[in-house]
């Protein structure tokens, strides 16, 4: 009897033990597609907004090639970031991904042989694929020769959509204070001087998602370029110019100038997005700083909302007012991906001119083919028309260091509380910069 | 037989072994070792490469930020640890007793812990908002429109807001344990003192409070992992600010993470946090003891 019990706790032991590691050991093992199953192309996203339309695609490209199409949403976009940092680890990265991040990250994601290079299928046919996307999309995916992270030259996505970011204005609110809404301001002086109008008729100024810093950096960075140009701003990421220049002083201090004139929404230093968002389609602040996605989002927040586009009113007319903007999102194929071929076939395809013109009319997204740009919305025309004004951190050829671009923005909220002075924040951000240039050298 | 024996004792540890070998140890060895290198998170891990020796802990103990976050975190400790156990003390003390609708009571107080921390935040992050929230309201509404205020975007009240919401969030597992722990004191202790004539405050200063030393060690120890590791509060109400001003150490972490890409320097920060939180249970332990034995 004693020795059945002790021969039942050892196979029960051994089985449990044999069960835990067969688990284990599964779940750590690639995912491998069998050889009997269907073709199917296997797809990882974010965009939470999109799955609706990204399913019906799928289901169109099914029954039109065979092909089963499986969209994944994988939401919020930071737990998004992590998940394919894991997959990439364990190898469970699917046949097509898109990269959240900095160019930095791209590049190392392609250094690390994640991503499959599109240039050659790119340029088959005489470049047909390339020639029909917008050239500023496809440089967000693309390296150039001699780029600073050591990617070949190559391009290394293709852009399902495309994105700027601008300022808004409330045609209503601007007539209610007396001001023509059929001409906003084009200069940061009239742009004052309306803070001022709207001011006296108790109605609220600019909203903008400033909590999530990077917000501040893209406006921050557009009046550098407006401001200094170009070169100016890349030979300050270089190291070559320090963030104490009067012209980076002068940049900090619009936003001095802005919270002195009241023309920053109470509450902005902490503001989410969504809530900035919410704001403007409600009627409650004549300006809103933010990208093209905003028409889908205003249109269901407030479809009667009467608004427009603009480019931020600019500072100085020596150099033109460049705006963040180029692939909105992009889709990458896995290198590793049994399915290479299908997955580039598929992209192709939705970055065809029906399907993007299907996804523009229901996501109300500025499509990445040019021949999709008819029957778009008047306001989404707006930031269409300013596409040429675009420009991206990826496209530099050279990155900040992110700590720095941290003390930057986390700088300019204590410019609008009132702690810092922007030349005190240009000394700050400076000396961080040096510590890190010191710490690559 | 004796070897036998011995085998057969491991081999009923064997699972527990293992489970705590994968899930604790590994992960550990694996945070300690990621520590000590420079890793973006997405390349492929050679330790070789990426090693760095203790240089991501030399900086960490440079970073300002980091250690200002640190001090945040034992601010909104601090709050919690007193105003938080009082108020779940002194509600529990007032639920011990037959009062009518006890039971209502408990549900309502044990309420906002259950609520989701995303929700709670956001909640609170429209009562406290500077132009439409209802707590500006209610002040204009009362006469006292001077202290209306931008209560999370000014660095004077941020912090604060955010450590009373998270007081307020919390206040129901004391008070769950204060009650729990009130209710093992045998009554007839009381009965007895008050035979002896003694008062209420005396039966609360010499029956209760001594008898409740390790319910509070519990709770003080509970507060301080818990709150110093407070997050999505923060997240959903400033997301760090205004400036650095809400930071705190999990969320200078997800900075290093996911915001940098420093993979290596966020897990020297993890260790470091663990650190500082093994040293302050440690040191509350020996308090607890030396009050005990006091």
């Amino acid at each position: 009897m004693k020795c059945e019990y002790r021969k039942f706790c050892l196979f029960f032991m051994l089985s449990l033990a044999t069960v835990l590691l067969t688990t284990f050991l599964t779940n750590c093992s690639p995912q491998t597609q069998k050889k009997d199953q269907p073709v199917s192309i296997k797809i990882w996203h974010w965009m939470s907004d999109r799955e609706d339309a990204f399913l019906e695609l799928a289901r169109v490209y099914e029954a039109g090639t065979g092909v089963k199409v499986d969209f994944e949403l994988y939401a919020p976009s930071d737990a998004y970031t992590q998940k394919i940092r894991a997959a990439a680890q364990t190898n469970t990265l699917p046949d097509i991904f898109g990269i959240l991040g900095e160019k930095r990250d791209f590049a190392s994601f392609v250094n690390s042989d994640y991503v499959y290079d599109l240039t050659g299928e790119m340029n088959k046919d005489n470049a047909a694929w390339k020639d029909k996307l917008f050239a500023k999309a496809l440089a967000v995916n693309e390296f150039e020769e001699g780029n600073t992270f050591g990617v070949k030259p190559g391009i290394y996505g293709a852009p399902i959509d495309v994105t700027n970011i601008q300022m808004l204005y409330n045609k209503d609110l601007l007539q209610a204070a007396g001001l023509d809404p059929s001409n906003p301001p084009k200069t940061f002086s009239e742009l004052m001087e309306a803070s001022r109008k709207l001011k006296e008729k108790g109605i609220q100024g600019l909203v903008s998602g400033w909590g999530e810093i990077w917000m501040i950096d893209c406006l921050a960075s557009n009046y550098a370029f407006n401001i200094m140009g170009k070169d100016k701003v890349l030979a300050t990421i270089r190291g070559d110019v320090p963030y104490t220049d009067p012209d980076w002083v002068k940049v900090f201090d619009l936003f001095r100038e802005m919270r002195d004139e009241g023309f920053l929404a109470s509450g902005i230093v902490t503001m989410v997005n969504k809530t900035a968002e919410q704001l403007f389609a409600n009627n409650r602040a004549a300006f809103a700083f933010n990208g093209s996605w905003c028409v889908n989002v205003y249109k269901g927040m407030n479809p009667g909302l009467n608004y427009g586009a603009m480019l931020p009113p600019r500072v100085s007319d020596q150099y033109p007012m460049m705006i963040w903007g180029g692939a909105g999102s992009s889709f990458i194929v896995n290198k590793q991906s049994k399915n290479i071929q299908g997955a580039v076939d598929f992209l192709k395809w939705i970055t065809d001119a029906e399907q993007q013109a299907y996804l523009s009319k229901e996501t109300q997204n500025l499509p990445s083919n040019k021949d999709s740009l008819k029957d778009i919305p008047a306001v989404l025309s707006q930031f269409a028309g300013a596409m040429d004004n675009t420009t991206h951190p990826s496209v530099w050829g050279v990155s900040e260091f992110p700590v720095v671009i941290e003390a930057l923005d986390k700088g300019i909220q204590s410019i609008i509380i009132g702690e810092k002075t922007p030349v005190q924040l240009g000394a700050e951000v400076q000396a961080i910069k040096e510590r890190e240039m010191a710490k690559k050298q | 037989m004796r070897a036998k024996e011995i085998f057969k004792n491991y081999l009923f540890v064997l699972p527990a072994v293992l489970i705590f070998s994968i899930f604790y140890i590994y992960p550990f060895y694996k945070v300690f070792t990621l520590s000590l290198c420079q890793w973006d998170g997405i390349a492929r891990f050679d330790f070789a490469k990426n090693f760095i020796g203790l240089r991501n802990f030399v900086e960490l103990f440079q970073d300002k930020i980091w250690w200002s976050a640190m001090l945040q975190a034992g601010y909104i400790t601090l709050i919690a640890l007193t105003f938080q156990n009082a108020l779940a003390l002194m509600l529990a003390l007032a639920c011990d007793r037959d009062i009518k609708g006890g039971n209502i009571y408990r549900v309502i107080f044990y309420l906002p812990p259950v609520l989701s921390e995303v929700v709670v935040g956001l909640v609170w992050r429209w009562i406290y908002d500077g132009n439409y929230g209802l707590l500006n309201y209610w002040l204009q509404q009362i006469g006292l429109s001077n202290l209306v205020t931008d209560w999370l975007s000014n660095p004077k009240t941020a912090l604060t807001c955010v450590a009373v919401i998270h007081c307020w969030k919390g206040f129901g597992w004391g008070f769950i344990i204060f009650l729990a722990g009130l209710q093992t004191i045998p009554r007839q202790l009381y009965e007895a003192a008050k035979v002896d004539g003694a008062s209420s405050w005396q039966l609360f200063k010499n029956v209760t409070i001594p008898l409740m030393i390790p319910v509070f060690i519990l709770v003080s120890i509970l507060t301080v992992l818990g709150t110093m590791q407070v997050f999505v509060l923060i997240l959903s109400m400033t997301g760090g600010g205004p400036g650095y001003h809400t930071e705190v150490p999990v969320t200078r972490i997800l900075a290093s993470m996911v915001g940098s890409s420093r993979f290596g320097y966020a897990c020297s920060q993890g260790i470091m946090f663990g650190a500082v939180l093994l040293a302050v249970s440690f040191i509350q332990i020996k308090l607890s003891k030396y009050m005990k034995q006091a």
